[in-house]
């Protein structure tokens, strides 16, 4: 034991994460069940000399998040899904001009005000495609108070060494419980920040990348490397541009940045799938019930793995793929009426059944019910998958939360 | 596998401090015994005032599922509350109720009956400590932390100018299990 | 230099500064993360009044409330140019827009009495027809330590002064010539006089102290906290 042992919240984990990640700013907007993020950084960001500011709309703290990381400042902000529909306009902007910072989405139940205080897992698309545009952006999904400390600084890694909006998203369950985390393990963490450009202020092209990281070297507003940038479609230069040619360019760095670097930003983990015949594809709070439910089922003698991402976007594909050819099926719970199991459904490509959970009733999954999922699918798998009696979406999470 | 897994759900309303008594059992096992704990709470327009939960899962090992199911230990600190959980209860459960505030409950080896809120105003003046009365009590009848770890748990988190009012009401907590 | 979205907005592509063209309405928020970050950058702003008031209408109190060291230059030529001449906060009752082809029943905002009621420190307005006051009015606006903000008028001949047959560019500087009174003129001016004038110049100047100074207590106190 290192002795830094705590029983901290996740917001609170995240929140000090961020500062270990070197986080000096924070701009926000109250929302339950964020909340207490914002709380925490203004009054532990100014004794690291950073600064807090509470703005006067989501819509601002996004803006205000992108500017102070141009000015050098590892930035971030923190919100929930209405707070998060509004940060979708300057993230897109921070995803085209390649902007670092980090949006922690707490999940809660929805749309518009929805279920302020209940968990929910409805945003996992609005995080890939909430803001207009095709567009490069990373997701990362947390499922305990220590992911909030340790995918905080993940977040900050990974948008300052691929320029890209960073989306944490958690949920209800993982933000307000406390849960014992050593700290003091988590102190060797890499902390990983942008590169900045070799060459001399003159010969600085601002979106200007090498083919083998397509990620631009950043120079930092004030350091004496005048350009521009805009929202606009913009050449190397940072002008804009109306050329075919060079819009296209544009657009498929933006895209290969992500596509060509898979493999180091995608995290999942793998439980019991060596010999599984279902595997369970769960994230966030869910996947805590899932793997008890899959301990559960092999206490019971049923051959179930489970795969938890880690990274939803971009998805683990290839992994998805590979499991799919090894079982009889998947089963996908969600709190939302199905959106993961689609992709779940694409890269399996037709190898293994998919069969999604849904539950709505804004209650953390109970272990019972991801393992009569199991039971059930087992059941229909053993005698024969017929597909008049394939289990459907909402059978036994229904069942379950109407008893 | 969830061989040495102990649940505990601390029930009542808003106001009664289950919220930091749960907390304050989830940190004496995890700071001061080495043990993984979570602790979870019912959140929302009903924390004040209306029904209010609080649970603790400890485990000398990993913790999956965070919330309880079926509660090793139970404290029912309303009529409410004990009629909605005492279902819940595991078997060979324990039930611990404030006879203060409930006033049925059946016949049952595995409850007892103790009148945390008359001790705490006994002990120490006041009735706010009550929370601290129940957390002595789950202590001595679970044993799931020693109780030199509460003590310390509930030093590290009381207000200052409160940690003796605090630690007399643990006591008495301790007591009220003894002379039962 | 930070911008929004319009046609006033495209001016930072024509300074060798570190320059940001941004989202509609959006510039002052950036440049309030970008002068928290770096307080020892100059910031100015440069928006349009579709901009600054309409979509951007809650930023521009919200940075004058705060007293954060910015200079905001904003450019209002009462209409939307860039989408065509569509009506805005400051287009007059009854004048035409593309949106308001009967004529406009919305009352204009004064955005210097806004600025000014707002909280900012310093606050005047100018024309693009009185070229040699301007560039001293932005000269002081930008020595204010504390939120400053400069109207301009300018025009718009293309969709305002065609759709409002007030004639061409020459036209509508002369205009603003014969509308323009100083402060010390409208003192000695009647209500009916100034009915249709507006004054130039500098129109508030006081001491406040800035965002940035209050929040570097802030550390200190905090700073203190931990010691």
């Amino acid at each position: 034991m290192s002795g830094n042992i705590k029983l901290m919240q996740g917001n609170e984990a995240c929140a000090e994460g961020a500062i270990k990640a070197g986080c000096r700013f924070f701009a926000g907007y109250p929302i339950t069940p964020s909340s207490e993020v914002a709380e925490i950084l203004a009054r532990r960001l100014p004794q690291v000399g950073g600064k807090f500011i509470q703005m006067e709309d989501e819509i601002a703290s996004m803006a205000a998040v992108c500017g102070a990381s141009l000015a050098g400042v590892k930035s971030m902000t923190a919100t929930s899904g209405p707070g998060f529909s509004l940060k979708q306009e300057n993230l897109g902007y921070a995803s085209f001009t390649e902007i670092p910072c980090v949006v922690v989405n707490v999940m809660r139940g929805g749309p518009s005000t929805g279920s302020p205080t209940s968990p929910a897992q409805g945003d996992v698309m609005q995080a890939r495609w909430g803001t207009h545009g095709d567009h490069p952006i990373i997701v990362l999904s947390c499922s305990s108070v220590k992911d909030m400390y340790e995918l905080t600084i993940r977040s900050f890694n990974l948008s300052e060494r691929f320029r890209v909006p960073v989306i944490l998203l958690s949920d209800e369950i993982v933000a307000h419980m406390r849960e014992r985390v050593d700290v003091g393990a988590l102190e060797s963490l890499e902390i990983f920040n942008r590169v900045k450009p070799a060459c001399p202020p003159e010969e600085y092209q601002p979106y200007e990348a090498s083919p083998e990281t397509d990620v631009p070297p950043m120079a930092n507003f004030g350091e004496g490397y005048r350009y521009h940038i805009t929202g606009l479609t913009h050449d190397e230069s940072g002008f804009t541009t109306q050329k075919p040619h060079k819009v296209a360019e544009l657009h498929e760095r933006l895209h290969r940045k992500i596509e060509n670097h898979k493999d180091e930003i995608i995290e999942t983990r793998n439980y019991y799938l060596d010999d599984a015949q279902i595997a369970v594809f769960a994230y966030g709070s869910t996947a805590r019930s899932a793997l008890r439910a899959v301990r559960e089922a092999r206490n019971r003698g049923i051959k179930a793995g489970l795969i938890q991402p880690v990274t939803i976007w971009p998805f683990p594909d290839d992994l998805v793929h590979q499991v799919a050819s090894q079982v009889d099926a998947f089963i996908v719970p969600e709190m939302n009426l199905g959106m993961m199991v689609r992709e779940v459904e694409r890269a399996a490509h037709g190898q293994a059944e998919v069969i999604g959970q849904s539950l709505v009733t804004w209650e953390l999954f109970t272990p019972a019910q991801v393992l009569s999922k199991i039971e059930e699918v087992f059941n229909w798998i053993t005698s024969g998958s017929t597909s008049d009696s394939k289990p459907s979406r909402t059978s036994g999470a229904l069942a379950a939360a109407t008893e | 596998m969830t061989n040495d897994r102990y649940e505990i759900r601390l029930s009542g309303s808003g106001g009664q401090g289950l919220i930091l008594a749960g907390i304050i059992l989830a940190e004496a096992a995890a700071i001061y015994e080495g043990k993984e704990a979570v602790q979870t709470q019912s959140y929302g327009p009903e924390s004040r005032g209306g029904a209010s939960k609080s649970e603790v899962v400890i485990s000398g090992s990993e913790i999956d599922y965070p919330k309880v199911t079926s509660p090793d230990l139970l404290l029912a600190m309303t009529q409410e509350s004990c009629t909605k959980y005492l279902g819940d209860l595991k078997e060979g459960g324990i039930a611990i109720l404030d006879s203060f505030f409930v006033e049925k409950w059946p016949d049952n080896a595995n409850v007892i009956a103790l009148p945390l809120t008359t001790i705490a105003k006994e002990v120490t003046g006041k009735t706010i400590v009550a929370n601290i009365v129940a957390v002595g009590a789950i202590v001595a009848l679970s044993g799931i932390v020693s109780k030199e770890s509460i003590e310390k748990a509930v030093l590290a988190r009381v207000p200052k100018g409160t940690e003796e009012m605090n630690l007399k009401a643990l006591q008495a907590g301790f007591e009220a299990v003894a002379n039962h | 230099m930070v911008s929004g979205i319009g046609c006033s907005s495209r001016a930072p592509g024509y300074v060798d500064f570190n320059t940001l063209h941004t989202t509609h309405g959006r510039a002052l928020p950036f440049a309030t993360g970008i002068k928290l970050a770096k307080p020892e950058m100059t910031v100015i702003v440069v928006t349009g009044d579709g901009d600054a008031t309409a979509i951007g209408g809650n930023h521009l109190i919200h940075a004058a409330r705060r007293n954060l060291d910015l200079t905001v230059v904003l450019f209002n030529n009462s209409t939307y140019g860039m989408t065509s001449g569509q009506y805005s906060p400051t287009t007059p009752t009854g004048a035409f827009g593309t949106t308001a082809p009967y004529g406009n029943a919305e009352q204009p905002f004064d955005i210097c009495n806004l600025a000014e009621a707002a909280g900012a420190t310093y606050v005047a307005r100018g024309t693009t027809y009185h070229a040699k006051v301007l560039p001293n009015l932005i000269e002081k606006a930008i020595s204010n330590k504390g939120f400053s903000l400069v109207e301009t008028i300018t025009q718009c001949p293309i969709y305002f002064g065609r759709m409002n047959k007030i004639g061409n560019s020459v036209e509508m500087m002369k205009w603003q010539k014969e509308h323009a009174v100083t402060k010390k003129q409208a003192e000695t001016m009647s209500p009916e006089e100034l009915a249709d004038k507006f004054i130039i110049g500098e129109l508030c100047h006081k001491t406040k102290p800035d965002y940035c100074e209050l929040y570097d207590r802030i550390i200190e106190k905090a700073q203190a906290s931990i010691k």
